[in-house]
């Protein structure tokens, strides 16, 4: 899975197992965590200081739960690994950015130029989110 | 009889299986029997057709392939108020043979 | 109206070439249709009954001539020579290739328009008053608000892949001329005692096959944080509305289920939290936007009043055109509804005829009416016989605003691959049936919406009458609804009974009318009728 992983941090990468939610919130110590799209996001934040990766998985490109889980860890000071694994798609890589993802472990491999490519889609974005763009109502009133 | 249909992938038009490729016109649908599944299978994986399936369709004895269904007799004709864009627009009959 | 600056301009362009590489790995086979055919829809394109189909979005309805020529065109050009205008105010190509696709919306994007989030799961087009800017009873102009939501919701990171497809309109008046309450959100921009403006929230409404009328969930949020609102009613929708079940997965099932209190309760609490993120865009892109709509070069001091003497102009112009916020003015609805004709079509050469008499008559813009009409909102009183002439030399004078023969009709089994029936010869059997003129203004206002399948896209829930077309045993079967409305008085309309083939149900709305010739109360309306005196003297007619 690891060596299928495209990357956007310059730290090393994490190599515990990720537990689940559920797991995590008995044996606290684990440093990976999965979330999977009926999980609760929130859940983790009293112990995000601890996590050093999770994993939001989509187990169907179409079910966009993971979305709102990314930002809600990113929007509450998360800084580890925030990887997106599962039927993760070229054409999903730049959004799942926007949102916080900074790792990515498709169940299709994707090529780094592919995914180069697909990151650059857009030249400006019109929200501000959690990647730290400036929104394009930010730079016309010079923000 | 069990045909085959599905649009094309680039231009969208409706299409029929008439047993070698895909035509235009309902009446040259081939009866398939059991093998729509490997037709359609490789058809599709070719690109030959998009959003393809299978039908039942009666044949008439002047040798006409009507399906079964409104849906697809319209499919087949055209927009029911627009007999101006049908396939055959000359044809005054072709309304009634899809109700 | 809002014009592009060099972002907005480059991020459509950008979409044009994502999608052009997108059709081009489909043609190729890198990816297949499962993966393809969300991307398409996001850019507006289905693949329907007899051809891919492409959905032009128009931002809140409005367009200025050089748009609306662009439309003209391309039905010229890479379609069969007309276009369908829908019921969201956006317009339908029926004949479009695959491989013609994205140089369409390269096209449209020379004109500042797009087909983006005209489809699938994501937030769609921005619906609005088509008035906004001429009513005389709106608080403020609608317009800006759409289109700071317009930009918000454009490319949502977040919310792409919701559980379902979501509809936000938004008004400005008291008087409802988009349906608002049966929206996915619906927005009211409102003043509040203290003279603030901002917007009051109505969150799950909907039609389809469980129809619901919004409630609100917020009275008054200051209107620049607008924007953060909306992320907390999406947020929370994204992460627990239905999944489950694609038929209960909009988020009217969700406020439904949970119920309004808890939603808010959730959605407050998420509020609460997005607004310490700094998402919403300052005043001063707020007065940017406003400052495109302030002032469309409306004159003043002109008097109110015009010559009347041909009677047929006056026939139309009394049911046609609506009073203005400026004295001298009247807004113009172009009725798309000619007896026997298909509710919504317009030729290439009617598209742009409507182009250039808006620019000669209506300070250059245009709107589309979810009732698949034409408004030219700026007209001088003393244009309005020439405007006239000119529209009855191409067929676009049917005078008929508001009564019988102006029907709402979804494109039905003759186009779309979910219909169950058709809609349109129901439509053209009835506005002939009643194509006397005089006959339809003797029945006054009336509301006939028509809708080949459950999924209500021609709004029968909402009509004064609402048929909806569906499959008995292979064969076409109309049902009768009574009693709906999608003005500020929303309400539902209900079965009458059970269903009629195609002529049976064109003798069962003539009886209809007829119970509700005979028993009128002065003044009354179809609708007032109906709501007096209940489903029981019509059912009794009708089924005896």
């Amino acid at each position: 899975m690891v060596e299928h992983c495209l990357r956007y941090r310059d730290d090393e990468p994490v190599g515990d197992p990720a537990v689940t939610v559920d797991a995590f919130a008995v044996q606290g110590n684990a440093t990976a965590v999965r979330i999977e799209p009926g999980d609760d996001a929130r859940a983790l934040l009293p112990a995000l200081d601890r996590i050093a990766l999770i994993e939001i998985n989509f187990p169907s490109y179409g079910d966009g739960r993971g979305y709102s889980a990314a930002r809600i860890l990113r929007e509450h000071g998360y800084a580890g690994e925030l990887r997106a694994v599962g039927d993760v798609l070229i054409d999903q890589l730049s959004h799942m950015r926007r949102c916080g993802f900074d790792a990515f472990a498709p169940d299709k491999p994707i090529t780094p130029d592919a995914a180069d490519k697909a990151l650059a889609t857009w030249p400006e974005v019109y929200q501000k989110t959690v990647d730290g763009r400036s929104p394009i109502w930010a730079l016309r009133h010079g923000r | 009889m069990k045909i085959l249909t599905g649009n094309d992938l680039g231009s969208g038009h409706v299409v029929w299986w008439d047993g070698q490729g895909w035509s235009r016109h309902v009446h040259d649908a081939v009866d398939v029997g059991d093998a729509a599944d490997t037709i359609l299978a490789a058809e599709e994986a070719a690109r030959r057709v998009n959003a393809s399936y299978a039908i039942s369709a009666t044949k008439g004895a002047d040798g006409t392939v009507r399906p079964d269904h409104i849906k697809d007799r319209i499919r087949a004709l055209g927009p029911t108020v627009r007999p101006d864009l049908a396939l055959q627009p000359s044809d005054p009959h072709s309304g009634n043979w899809v109700i | 109206m809002y014009q592009y600056d060099q972002y907005d301009q480059a991020m459509v362009d950008a979409r044009v070439e994502e999608f052009r590489g997108q059709v081009a790995r489909r043609m190729a086979g890198e990816i297949t249709e499962d993966q393809f055919k969300p991307l398409r829809l996001k850019n507006g394109l289905y693949l329907q009954l007899h051809a891919y189909m492409l959905r032009v979005a128009i931002p809140y309805g409005t367009l200025n001539g050089r748009q609306m020529r662009m439309l003209g065109d391309i039905a010229d050009k890479y379609d069969r020579g007309y276009g369908h205008f829908t019921t969201r105010q956006n317009i339908q190509y029926n004949w479009i290739k695959l491989e013609d696709a994205p140089q369409i919306l390269a096209d449209l994007a020379t004109v500042e328009m797009h087909a983006i989030q005209t489809s699938g799961n994501c937030i769609r087009n921005i619906s609005s008053d088509h008035f906004a800017g001429a009513a005389a009873d709106e608080v403020v102009d609608p317009r800006p608000y759409a289109e700071l939501l317009r930009q918000w919701s454009s490319f949502h990171p977040e919310f792409d892949y919701l559980p379902r497809k979501f509809k936000i309109a938004v008004i400005a008046s008291d008087t409802d001329r988009a349906a608002m309450r049966l929206h996915d959100i619906g927005i009211q921009i409102v003043k509040n005692d203290a003279g603030e403006i901002g917007a009051r929230f109505y969150v799950g409404g909907g039609m389809g096959r469980t129809p619901m009328i919004a409630p609100v969930i917020r009275e008054f949020v200051p209107a620049l944080q607008m924007v953060s609102y909306a992320e907390a009613c999406l947020r929370v929708y994204n992460r627990y509305g239905r999944r489950d079940n694609k038929y209960k997965a909009r988020i009217k099932i969700l406020v439904h289920e949970i119920g309004a209190d808890e939603y808010r309760r959730q959605v407050e609490e998420e509020f609460a939290h997005i607004l310490t993120l700094g998402l919403e865009p300052p005043q001063a892109e707020f007065e940017r936007i406003a400052a495109f709509f302030a002032d469309p070069g409306l004159e003043s001091g002109l008097a109110d009043g015009y010559d009347r003497s041909d009677p047929d102009f006056a026939v139309w112009a009394d049911q046609n055109t609506t009073p203005h916020k400026q004295a001298g003015y009247r807004a113009v609805v172009i009725s798309l509804k000619p007896a026997g004709g298909i509710p919504g079509d317009a030729t290439a050469d009617q598209i742009r005829l409507m182009a250039d008499l808006a620019e000669v008559y209506s300070l250059d813009e245009l709107r589309v009416t979810h009732t698949q009409n034409i408004v030219l909102p700026h007209v001088k009183q003393s244009d309005l016989y020439a405007l006239w002439q000119k529209l009855d030399a191409a067929g676009l004078a049917t005078a008929n605003l508001d009564l019988i023969g102006d029907i709402i009709a979804c494109p039905g089994l003759d186009y779309c691959s979910l219909a169950n029936a058709r809609s349109i010869p129901l439509a053209q059997k009835i506005s002939a049936r009643f194509a006397e003129p005089e006959r339809q203004r003797a029945l006054g206002e009336l509301k006939l919406k028509i809708s080949g399948c459950i999924n209500a896209c021609g709004h029968h829930h909402a009509g004064n009458i609402g048929i909806l077309g569906v499959d008995r045993k292979g064969t076409e079967n109309y049902q009768l609804l009574l009693g709906g409305s999608e003005a500020a008085d929303t309400s539902l309309a209900q079965i009458v009974g059970p269903g009629f083939s195609e002529d049976g149900i064109v003798d069962a709305i003539e009886t209809v009318t007829n119970v509700y010739l005979a028993q009128r109360a002065e003044g009354e309306r179809f609708l007032d009728t109906y709501r007096r005196l209940g489903m029981a003297p019509f059912k009794e007619a009708i089924y005896g």
